[in-house]
């Protein structure tokens, strides 16, 4: 078969989407960023499993456990919009429906690390 | 024509479910439920920086029966998405890819997952004096 593509367009590596491998490598980054954080979060939980408001916010309030949950929130969302745009991308075929839900799916990210990060600072810098 | 020993095309009705397809399909449906953790991790963060009385109250949601259920559930699909996800990672750089090698760390997913959520949930418990 007869490449029709631009020595241009063989050396950027952009394929049709523009994107070249960006979002599959942003996935498999923030995945192996994901398992350090993971476990930290996995085990604070469980090692303050059953305790109440003024302990969990004392915990919280460490600047170590601040700074780490902070970036998990960041880096999970993330790995969570990438993987979840797949989905969409897979599973809805109808165009406008796509770009809402691709929007939708963009916005409601950005609100649950906003929400999660802001509470986080909040007990942080609170008194 | 001699049906031998060649490979069968996948055929709806002659399909055979195995550990490889269903540790990639559960990847999937396991990603999406922790989107639904996302959402509930940040439900908890809101009422943490609310007040103890907000808190009690999701914190009472959390210790229901229900709230349990969702809570062990999402637990176990961490445990899976992140085993499979591991396995994927090991299989972007080109490994466990000979067959039965391939099967075999797909059954492993299987058994961190469900050994990971158990351990968890057994500390967790042993932590709040339960058992």
């Amino acid at each position: 078969m007869t490449d029709m593509k631009t020595p241009l367009a063989k050396v950027r590596g952009l394929g049709s989407a523009k994107d070249g491998t960006h979002h599959w490598l942003a996935h498999r980054v923030t995945a192996i960023a994901n398992i350090p954080l993971i476990l930290f979060v996995v085990v604070s939980f469980v090692g303050n499993a059953g305790k109440g408001h003024a302990e969990w916010v004392a915990w919280l309030k460490q600047p170590i456990v601040s700074v780490l949950m902070i970036l998990f929130i960041a880096n999970m969302v993330h790995h969570m919009r990438l993987g979840l745009q797949v989905l969409i991308e897979d599973y809805v075929h109808d165009h406008g429906l796509k770009f809402a839900s691709m929007i939708a799916l963009t916005f409601a990210s950005v609100l649950i690390a906003a929400l999660s990060i802001f509470s986080i600072l909040r007990i942080a810098f609170g008194g | 024509m001699s049906k031998g020993n060649r490979p069968l095309s996948p055929h709806l009705q002659v399909y055979r479910w195995g550990a490889h397809m269903a540790v990639s399909i559960l990847h999937r449906a396991t990603g999406s439920a922790l989107a639904v953790g996302a959402v509930l991790l940040t439900w908890w963060l809101v009422a943490l920086a609310t007040g103890h009385e907000y808190f009690a109250t999701v914190q009472g949601y959390a210790d229901s029966l229900i709230g349990q259920l969702v809570l062990f559930g999402i637990t176990f699909a961490l445990m899976q998405h992140l085993a499979s996800g591991v396995r994927h990672l090991f299989m972007d750089m080109g490994r466990l890819y000979d067959l039965k090698v391939n099967t075999l760390s797909a059954q492993l997913t299987f058994v961190f997952s469900i050994l990971a959520t158990i351990g968890v949930w057994y500390a967790g418990y042993k932590v709040m004096g339960v058992l």
